[in-house]
């Protein structure tokens, strides 16, 4: 099969939706941040020039636009660029985007995708690092889709743009480079559909996007010392694939929960609960958490590293639980 | 002065505004009674409403705020489905989940009604730019009070409309001339430094009409040329249709102050109480409608004592249906969340 | 001693604390008039217009103007008339308020303090009527406050405005006017400290804000049923007062935490989190959660009931605490 990287997996899925379906239309323009492949967006946008709306600052004022146009038959994709600036338009995501549906009793559908840039990109420092989804996740109304490789984003993408409800769509700009096997053919990921990143039997880890990649290489380096790590990735927390956690938990009887948000109240925090009420009798010793602190995110590399979820601290969990 | 149309239109939008009214009036008896949480009725703004949302087509979106009873009233949608949605019964339109707050009804037009002050202009700008990019000959209506002029949203929202000509149109009602600020113990007015609301918009370059909103001819014209301007592709157009607050809206929770409306008052003066006499005399949008369809001998006024009678009585009926409607099963409030 | 209401608990602890401290302004949309409940009552006519400041419908401005404020000198409380209004608000807040202490490396401190409403009740729907707990107890910088009693409510309010960060200050509309002892003159509660409110042996049953009410009321009819639950009350979420809630579950091994935000994401899911790390050894039953259902709050006063959990819904959840079998 051919390789593709993320960000070149993500601009042909975007590519492809507004090929296949003219409903499809496309408001800024930073999918893929400022990183070097965002010159993909940019061959896209002279491609479909009528389809491509680049809004004003104004991240209130277009991400609305964005749930207004969706609801006369238009499906926007709305890139709101770093996750951080997702609290300027927070109120038309949380109060209107996510509450129409039930509100209208199902009369009116916001068929739209936002997408976000999240977590520490390196140097993001306090306002351009954050991990808003477990907030999104504290929000009944919306899925939320948190791709970890250029397979996933690609086929869950398909997915988020051909519901009727409004997707989150979180990506991590360290995912872009990333290289993957892609088809060449058509393909969807169904929502809800965990996927096993990889196959153990001591412990589980759960994870998404980014941290998916980096739970994998502590995995690789246990192996070495021969402890067997199972990786579930969830793919989308809403609707979560439940089951498939559960299943891995009662296999191992052993769990580390690994996520960029901060712990209190975070995404890790979500899984946590889930797994202690629902897989105790199988759990051997307590879950632990490897999540991002409960402090703004520093500048300063060292103190950056100190914060966040990382492979030493991965590998030092899962030790911890063995034991 | 009577919207250019024929007699049967304006006895049509008579109609439409006696029903916003007995409605209203209706509801403020009803919450004495019980607890159906906190709603704001349309009384006084009737001759805005009506005749504005009239001019609109099958396939235009208007998108309200917290006081949206009479716009719905206006577009023809149910009395009964409304009631029963402000009592949260699940015979209402949205089965209890939205109530007075977020009232819908696609088919009428109304796509949800944000009561957060100044959710829905981006929303309303929105629309306007999908019928625009998908090449559909539609038109999206934000009905607002002067309030949501203070939200940031309001500014972002026209700045887009501008600068992409989108076919939408801001209508203001703004409620709140007689008043700057916050009496004690009245709903608040607007706080804003533009004593014009129209300076607000002028620097974006959107054409701007200001208007008595108690006159159902200059809100139809001004609507007519609005509409004309948003189809022929001339973009966005703001109206600020000015209505002096009924008594009634002053208190936070509305009160039938000025008693139930006796509409033969517009033709015997003789029944004009002293309490309220302006209101009744001069300011009553809906009896200075009825004086202007008698001066032009349209109808009689028995004939306008017979239409409300029918009116009141369909009123209390939909009222009678929204009590004897049941709960929606409450489990029903799980459902619903996801598409 | 003698009663009052929580409503009025909060207007004297801004009464007192303005005559305590020049700096305090209070703000918000309609405050000099007493707010939409009443708690900004009085303060206008003692102290005036300069200290007692009526806004704009601006949320997001003016939760960012008190900020400024407060990093200026003055000492805001700002009345955000129902939490849900500071969605609008959202990016003063989390990337402001909460924020600039640690990004100025300490130079700034942000003594701020943002009252609420929040809470089902009345039918006021889906922009009116939620618990966002968990979103602020997320972010780092912020501390949350939820006050149950009125005698809490006036000195944690007293204890919020004193500290030198931003405290989202929490009043379940449904408890305003609820009664309870005075706050005895001189009495503090410092930040941080939860308190036991019933003490009991066989199940931990910790409520958030209003649902401390309902832990009670599930905690009498359980002792009627041979169960006596203890229950707790954080008052404060962030920072979470830890170790009663653990040293209370390594008495009874078992806990029941009941709120009413949604469950999916809410408080409740870190507080099991942290219990089932720090007491796994002494937990009899896994930690069970009761909140409100994966959905926006309905109108309909019939499904208001439904999405709201009851003292049967935490019965229920400690009947299938107790019955659970731990296999060694």
């Amino acid at each position: 099969m051919r390789t593709l990287t993320y960000g070149q997996a993500m601009v042909e899925g975007l590519r492809e939706l507004l090929e296949s379906d003219d409903r499809i239309h496309i408001m800024g323009q930073y999918f893929l941040g400022l990183t070097p492949q965002r010159a993909l967006v940019g061959e896209l946008a002279a491609e479909h020039p009528d389809r491509f709306y680049y809004p004003p600052i104004a991240e209130l004022g277009y991400l609305g636009t964005a749930i207004g146009a969706a609801m006369t038959g238009m499906r926007p994709i709305v890139d709101l660029a770093t996750a951080s600036f997702m609290f300027q338009a927070w109120a038309q995501i949380t109060e209107e985007m996510a509450n129409i549906h039930y509100m209208s009793d199902g009369q009116t559908k916001v068929p739209m995708v936002f997408h976000f840039n999240h977590g520490i990109r390196g140097g993001g420092a306090a306002q351009h690092s954050h991990s808003p989804q477990a907030m999104l996740w504290n929000t009944p109304g919306m899925e939320i889709m948190l791709p970890s490789t250029p397979y996933d984003v690609k086929g869950l993408l398909k997915t988020a743009a051909s519901t009727d409800n409004p997707t989150a769509w979180g990506d991590h700009v360290k995912l872009f480079m990333m290289e993957g096997e892609v088809p060449e053919e058509d393909y969807a990921i169904p929502f809800g559909v965990a996927d096993i990143k990889r196959e153990g039997s001591d412990v589980t880890i759960v994870a998404t996007s980014l941290m998916v990649q980096r739970s994998l290489a502590a995995a690789g380096k246990l192996a070495s010392e021969g402890i067997s790590v199972e990786i579930v990735d969830p793919r989308t927390i809403v609707p979560l694939d439940e089951a498939a956690i559960l299943e891995s938990v009662a296999k191992t009887g052993r769990l580390v929960v690994v996520d960029e948000c901060h712990r209190s109240c975070g995404v890790g925090a979500e899984f946590s609960a889930i797994v202690a009420e629902k897989a105790f009798g199988y759990l051997k010793s307590p879950i632990r958490r490897v999540v991002t602190e409960d402090v703004p995110i520093p500048f300063s590399p060292p103190m950056e590293e100190y914060v966040e979820p990382t492979e030493a601290k991965i590998i030092q969990a899962v030790k911890e639980v063995i034991d | 002065m009577l919207p250019k149309l024929s007699g049967e239109q304006v006895l049509e939008q008579l109609r439409l505004a006696i029903v916003i009214r007995r409605f209203e009036e209706e509801l403020i008896k009803l919450a004495g009674s019980r607890d159906i949480g906190h709603f704001h009725v349309y009384i006084g703004q009737e001759m805005t409403g009506v005749p504005a949302l009239y001019l609109l087509e099958r396939g235009d979106l208007s998108f309200t705020t917290h006081r949206n009873h009479g716009h719905l009233l206006a577009r023809g949608v149910p009395a009964s489905q409304m009631y029963a949605e402000i009592l949260g019964k699940e015979t209402g339109m949205m089965g209890g989940r939205g109530g007075t707050l977020h009232l819908c009804s696609m088919e009428h037009g109304f796509p949800t009604t944000s009561s957060a002050v100044g959710g829905a202009t981006p929303l309303a700008t929105g629309a306007a730019f999908g019928f625009q990019r998908l090449g559909q000959d539609r038109v999206s209506v934000c009905l607002f009070g002067d309030g949501a002029l203070e939200e940031g949203s309001w500014h972002e929202s026209i700045n887009i409309a501008a600068m992409e000509k989108l076919p939408v149109i801001y209508l203001c009602e703004n409620n709140s001339l007689e008043a700057l600020g916050q009496k004690a113990g009245e709903y608040p007015s607007s706080t804003l430094a533009a004593v014009d609301l129209i300076d607000l918009v002028t620097p974006f370059g959107v054409p701007t009409i200001q208007i008595d909103g108690c006159d159902a001819g200059a809100v139809h014209a001004a609507m007519g040329e609005a509409l004309h301007r948003a189809r022929s592709g001339g973009g966005a157009t703001f109206i600020e249709a000015r209505t002096v607050r009924w008594p009634g809206n002053r208190p936070i929770w509305p009160e039938l102050s000025t008693g139930e409306t006796n509409f033969a008052m517009a033709w015997d003066s003789s029944l004009v109480p002293t309490e309220y006499r302006e209101w009744h005399a001069e300011q009553d949008a809906v009896l200075r409608f009825i004086r202007e369809i008698l001066a032009e001998g349209l109808i009689e006024p028995e004939a306008i004592l017979a239409m409300d009678a029918e009116v009141s009585a369909e009123m209390k009926e939909a009222v009678e249906f929204a009590l004897a409607s049941n709960y929606p099963p409450a489990a029903a409030a799980m459902e619903k969340v996801l598409a | 001693m003698a009663e009052t209401r929580y409503i009025n608990g909060i207007q004297q602890a801004l009464l007192e604390e303005m005559a305590d401290d020049s700096t305090i302004r209070v703000m918000g949309e309609d405050v000099t008039f007493g707010g939409p409940f009443g708690a900004t009552k009085g303060l206008v006519e003692a102290y005036g217009e300069s200290r007692v400041i009526n806004t704009p419908i601006s949320e997001a401005t003016i939760v960012g103007m008190a900020v400024g404020a407060a990093i200026t000198g003055l000492r805001p409380v700002l009345e955000i008339m129902f939490v849900d209004f500071i969605t609008l608000g959202m990016d003063q807040l989390v990337n402001h308020a909460a924020k600039l202490h640690y990004m100025t490396g300490g130079q700034l401190e942000v003594p701020l303090t943002i009252r609420a409403t929040c809470g089902v009740g009345g039918g006021y729907g889906a922009h009116h009527s939620q618990s966002l707990e968990a979103w602020f107890s997320h972010v780092p910088g912020l501390k949350v406050v939820a006050p149950y009693t009125p005698a809490d409510a006036k000195a944690l309010l007293k204890s919020s405005i004193r500290d030198n960060n931003t405290v989202l200050f929490l009043e379940h509309r449904g408890l305003y006017w609820t009664r309870g002892e005075e706050l005895a003159e001189h009495e503090q509660v410092a930040l941080g400290e939860a308190v036991v409110r019933r003490a009991g042996k066989d199940i931990t049953i910790l409520g958030v804000s209003k649902m401390v009410g309902t832990a009670l009321k599930a905690a009498e009819q359980l002792a009627e049923h041979g169960i006596e639950a203890e229950v707790i009350d954080p008052r404060t979420l962030a920072p979470l007062d830890l170790d009663t809630i653990v040293s209370s579950v390594k008495r009874t091994g078992h806990l029941v935490i009941a709120h009413e935000a949604v469950e999916t994401g809410g408080i409740g899911a870190e507080i099991a989190a942290r219990v089932q790390e720090a007491a796994f050894n002494e937990l009899a039953a896994p930690v069970m959660r009761v909140g409100a259902p994966f959905s926006p709050v309905p109108t309909s006063i019939a499904l208001e009931k439904e999405f709201v959990p009851g003292p049967e819904q935490v019965i229920e959840a400690v009947r299938r605490s107790i019955a659970y079998n731990r296999v060694a």
